[in-house]
């Protein structure tokens, strides 16, 4: 069912934060996993039970600390568990699908939340912006209610003087593609209105009735969304090519050249699940009679070892499930375009495979399944 | 730019049931093939992880081969499906990232193949000869 929370003196936040409430209160699910503010003004995801607390959930801070498809998986992994709101960003929710086809998350008792993003800050800039008052109204210095009424025209832009994160900048999937509720920010007035997708029993259950004036409307989303999406894959496919141009240029090698190891990129990457990475086991500590061989082998020998063979790992092994959220990206603390990486390779590899990431928790990943017909010419040459 | 006297290297994985038994045949019979492989046995074609082509890529090492039963005869029902995929997925990341992926071959050869064996690694050792040596050799920054 589709309908609309109403908004209240162009308070689109309590509206949203009203609505999450009524889900605690209305039975729906026992508690929200949902970004909060902490009383330092900061956002990070917690697991709500108390309704009372929701005062300070908020889902439409445009910063992205983290990808809480990971914690999604946490709280929800295994039996018992309670019944669990997610509320996700559409690049959350992507890696959502993904880490279920991992089986590292389950929907099993899981009401999945999207919100439209309307593009995030990082940690850092949102922190600057929030130190700097001048610049807006609402939150000190973040000005939520230019950056909301861009979500009517499509005109996503960041507030002057900063910059979205480099993933956003080029996401070109920034609308909820599937959730159990979507609050679809793109294409309305949220000054008045949040439109809502709900399932009908949820509906019944917080009182809701189908809204008939959105019917009508029902094109201004996909209107509104086709214009983002056309948009942003302008940018990306820009970024795409400058990218391949670079690692035809200099390789692989030559982008990650300033790689310091810190494996950064491994830890904040929602997918990037393995409880031991091979790459902090002993595997790769070696003996040093082993270093002297190579350094002798080759002249010289790059420390700490196996830096690209670091970085080409993590690609075979995440590449095809990339959802590109860019969280490598915005923790790298030598600023490599890492995401960029993963993402212009990804495309080319997800490709072969017809596979889009987090499409659906239906298609399986393409390295765990085959079909015996398929690549008949490899192999037999 | 063959260098003269270049010899190549290639590191071989091959699967215990069907490729290595092939390698074993090929001696036994006295196929002479050149010396150029470094043969490592592995259980299944299945459970070569790009991580083992990888490192000896970017080590230097000039061809990497992966042997493994024929479709439909592996000793593990699917491993050498699975190990398709990865190989067309490894071969797409390795052109994409800037690397010469026509060092890594992926070949079925069953164990009664000592000859095709033998054949393999003639045309790889002759194909990386052509091709010269990996320029991942001399480089120390990787």
């Amino acid at each position: 069912m589709r309908t609309i929370i109403p908004v209240e003196n162009s308070d689109t936040l309590a509206a949203v934060r009203g609505f999450l409430k009524r889900l605690l209160e209305a039975d729906v699910v026992d508690a929200l996993l949902v970004p909060m503010e902490t009383p330092s003004g900061t956002i990070t995801p917690a697991l709500v039970a108390d309704p009372d607390l929701l005062d300070a959930a908020n889902p439409l801070a445009p910063v992205m600390g983290l990808n809480a498809a990971r914690v999604a998986g946490h709280v929800s992994i295994r039996e018992p568990r309670g019944r669990i709101g997610v509320v996700l960003r559409p690049c959350e929710l992507r890696a959502l699908v993904e880490l279920v086809k991992l089986k590292q998350a389950s929907l099993d008792d899981m009401v999945t939340i999207g919100v439209d993003c309307l593009g995030t800050y990082d940690v850092a800039v949102y922190n600057a912006m929030r130190a700097n008052p001048s610049a807006g109204s609402g939150q000190a210095g973040v000005d939520v209610r230019a950056l909301w009424a861009t979500a009517q025209s499509g005109e996503l832009a960041p507030q002057e003087g900063y910059a979205f994160r480099d993933a956003c900048q080029m996401c070109e999937r920034p609308h909820v593609e599937e959730a159990d509720i979507t609050l679809e920010l793109f294409g309305a007035d949220l000054t008045t209105g949040v439109p809502v997708t709900l399932p009908d029993e949820v509906a019944e259950k917080l009182g809701l009735t189908p809204a008939p004036a959105l019917q009508a409307g029902d094109d201004q989303r996909a209107e509104v969304v086709e214009k983002v999406v056309a948009a942003r894959t302008q940018v990306r496919d820009a970024r795409f090519a400058e990218m391949r141009q670079r690692l035809e240029q200099e390789g692989i090698e030559g982008v990650f050249a300033a790689c310091v190891r810190c494996h950064n990129c491994m830890t904040v990457c929602p997918l990037c699940y393995c409880k031991t990475c091979l790459f902090k086991s002993p595997t790769f500590e070696h003996e040093p009679t082993q270093y002297m061989n190579w350094a002798r082998r080759k002249g010289a020998y790059r420390l700490p070892a196996d830096t690209m063979l670091f970085h080409l790992t993590r690609l075979n092994h995440m590449v095809l499930s990339c959802v590109g959220c860019g969280m490598c990206t915005s923790d790298c603390p030598s600023e490599l375009p890492v995401g960029v990486v993963f993402r212009t390779i990804g495309q080319q590899v997800q490709e072969v495979f017809d596979y889009v990431p987090g499409r659906s928790v239906e298609e399986p990943l393409p390295l765990v399944t085959f079909r015996e017909d398929e690549w008949m010419e490899v192999g037999g040459e | 730019m063959a260098e003269t006297g270049f010899e190549p290297k290639i590191v071989a994985f091959l699967c215990n049931w069907c490729t290595y038994t092939g390698a074993d045949l090929a001696g036994t019979s006295r196929i002479q093939y050149p010396p150029s492989v470094r043969i490592i046995r592995v259980m299944c074609s299945g459970s070569v992880d790009p991580t083992y082509v990888l490192k000896p890529l970017l080590d230097g090492a000039d061809g990497v081969l992966i042997g493994g039963c024929w479709p439909g005869d592996c000793h593990y029902q699917s491993g050498n499906y699975k190990a398709r995929r990865r190989v067309i997925a490894l071969k797409e990341i390795l052109k994409n990232a800037g690397f010469d992926e026509e060092r890594v071959w992926l070949r079925w050869i069953s164990a009664s193949e000592g000859g095709r064996f033998a054949e393999t690694v003639t045309k790889m050792t002759e194909f990386l000869r052509e091709k010269g040596p990996n320029p991942m050799r001399r480089k120390w920054a990787v």
